[in-house]
């Protein structure tokens, strides 16, 4: 077995293009339901939508990928208010359900025959819409050392990418430890009670779900740019529920979490996966138990088993207090 | 500014019939009716709460006592009628407006903020904060010099709550009596004109209730306006000016708290009719 090549690939993978995705996808997700106790199972939705919103006006509309950028945000909060609009006013389990089918009903549209001149159809789109962002690139020879490896274009986005994440959760920080925050964990206990106060909860629900989607298609962003491609069936229900997995990893409502429940993340299926590939290739596995078409499969077994686990032994995630968990039962 | 004493005043040139109308009335409800399908909970006719007076409102279980308070609150609509707090038409008026306007309530069930600390509780509760708008959150200079401020006003309310050793304590830790208190403390934090206790006392033990009377009458000596829900009589009895009954969605009866409790219509309401009847005699 090629230790050193395990340690390579995991290692990049830890602090790799995918770890800062699920990271902004979680960031947005903890704004929303850490901090403002909105279930929102349509963070997909926003990535989809942050990700064609850079591809296509590029590609059909000859636009720069600047101007992209900002249509992109532009329509992440247009997809915020169409959620929130019809469901902020009723109980937090009607959001859930309306996010969970329009994200659902933003990918449909995606992969719809009817608009394949546009959004690609089923193939997505693959071009050269983020030329304007790698032609920056001053690291184009890229990253190779015995741990890390990085392409040249994978490198540019990694660097860019943890100085995004960096800025964004330094902004969250600021925010949810100010008056704002204390209302928005306010609304999370109970909303009738911060009405009672003179809050419009409201506007604070609709705010959170902006700034949370926003941070979502910023994560589309990234996942378009790294891969210079959109694919439809990427911006499934699995693409939330990793996030929220993430997440609760990190420990909800828990400024540090998403990001290091995104590198604890793809560190375990990247090193589960990688031992398990050259375990078999090298014959330490033998075939009769795990062969190399299985590996994919097993590895989302054994990381299914190690959630469970956390679960069960430390269920406030890695930066959580049990104690305070344990206040959720409303004694 | 002139001291309006207690409702004392009020209480004996105020006729004691339901719907009276009161000298200075702060909150007055018109023709308010709330149905649930075929069940009429409130069907209010009249009614007026003096400015500045305790007023307890009172009646068995299902009288309609918390569906009125939702619906003056803003937190039900009505079926029909009109109110008005301090002369403004409060119909379709959205519960945080109402807060806004000057009346807040609290809850029967006590709404503390249980992963929020018992200082986050309060410093919540302050007005127009500045740290609250999305854009200025950003900005803490914007905000600190409020938010010491807003503090130390938290800090002496707690102090007079006897919670202030609880400060940083998650409400959750607090006991139920003591949620009751901070949340009344919470609501001080709005500066309300009018106070609106659900059942401030239910689950709260004898000594801590005793505090909590304190803080009601308190209140009135400040000159703002309480109106509550109880069912503990001896504390309708001993702080409030007057008292309203409503049984089955409508008010039978209103006095100072002594007629009140003489009044037949009451008692009948409460025990029901044939309260003294001997039931050996019925199987006869």
């Amino acid at each position: 077995m090629d230790f050193l090549f395990i340690i390579q690939q995991t290692l990049s993978a830890t602090l790799g293009v995918n770890a800062i995705i699920f990271a902004l996808a979680a960031i947005g997700l903890n704004m929303h339901f850490g901090y403002t106790g909105l279930l929102n199972f349509g963070q997909a939705g926003f990535l989809a939508i942050g990700a064609y919103s850079v591809a296509v006006p590029v590609i059909s509309f000859n636009i720069s990928l600047w101007v992209a950028f900002l249509i992109g945000i532009f329509n992440s909060i247009i997809f915020a208010l169409l959620l929130g609009l019809p469901t902020l006013r009723l109980r937090a389990d009607y959001l859930a359900i309306v996010t969970i089918a329009a994200a659902e009903i933003v990918r449909q549209i995606a992969r719809s025959a009817t608009f394949r001149d546009f959004l690609g159809g089923s193939d997505g789109i693959t071009g050269k819409f983020a030329s304007e962002f790698f032609d920056l690139n001053p690291f184009k020879q890229g990253l190779t050392t015995p741990i890390l490896r990085f392409s040249g274009n994978d490198l540019w986005v990694v660097i860019t990418g943890w100085i995004l994440v960096a800025l964004i959760t330094f902004v969250m920080w600021v925010m949810v430890n100010s008056p704002w925050g204390r209302v928005m964990r306010a609304i999370r206990e109970d909303e009738d009670a911060v009405r009672s106060l003179g809050k419009n909860v409201y506007l604070y629900k609709m705010q959170s779900l902006i700034i949370g989607g926003v941070i979502g298609s910023i994560a589309g962003f990234v996942y378009a740019l790294s891969r210079q491609s959109v694919q439809p069936d990427n911006y499934g229900t699995a693409l939330t529920f990793f996030a929220y997995t993430v997440l609760i990893l990190g420990g909800a409502a828990r400024v540090f979490a998403p990001i290091i429940g995104a590198m604890i993340f793809w560190f375990l299926i990247v090193f589960i996966e990688q031992v398990l590939r050259e375990g078999v290739t090298s014959d330490v596995i033998p075939d009769w138990l795990i062969g190399v078409n299985q590996v994919g499969q097993i590895r989302f077994m054994l990381m299914g088993l190690g959630l469970m686990l956390l679960m069960i032994f430390r269920p406030q995630g890695i930066f959580g207090d049990k104690k305070e968990l344990a206040l959720d039962a409303k004694a | 500014m002139q001291k309006r004493n207690s409702g004392a005043d009020f209480a004996l040139t105020t006729s004691q019939i339901p719907g009276s109308s009161k000298p200075d009335p702060i909150l007055i409800a018109d023709k308010i009716t709330r149905q649930f399908g075929g069940l009429t909970a409130v069907n209010v006719n009249h009614v007026e709460i003096q400015r500045g007076s305790i007023t307890a409102l009172i009646g068995p279980n299902g009288a309609g006592k918390t569906t009125f308070f939702n619906l003056l609150t803003g937190y039900d609509s009505p079926n029909s009628g009109t109110w008005s707090f301090n002369g403004m038409a409060l119909n379709g008026v959205p519960p945080y407006k109402v807060a806004r306007l000057g009346m807040v309530r609290t809850f029967q069930l006590t709404k503390a903020l249980y992963r929020l600390t018992v200082m986050e509780n309060m410093l919540l509760g302050a007005r127009a904060q500045k740290g609250e708008s999305v854009l200025r959150s950003v900005f803490p200079w914007i905000w600190r010099s409020q938010e010491a401020a807003i503090r130390v006003k938290a800090t002496s309310i707690l102090k007079n709550f006897k919670l202030i050793e609880k400060q940083d304590d998650f409400a959750a830790a607090l006991s139920g009596g003591q949620r009751k208190l901070l949340e009344m403390a919470r609501a001080l934090m709005v500066e309300p004109e009018m106070v609106m206790l659900d059942e401030p006392m239910a689950g709260v033990n004898p000594a801590l209730k005793q505090s909590l009377l304190e803080h009601i009458k308190e209140l009135r000596n400040e000159g703002k306006t309480v109106l509550f829900v109880e069912h503990d009589m001896d504390m309708v009895h001993e702080i409030s000016d007057w008292v309203i009954v409503m049984a089955q969605g409508e008010i039978i009866a209103e006095g100072t708290p002594a007629t009140v409790m003489g009044n037949n219509q009451v008692i009948e309401a409460y025990l029901g009719a044939h309260h003294d009847t001997d039931l050996t005699s019925e199987g006869a």
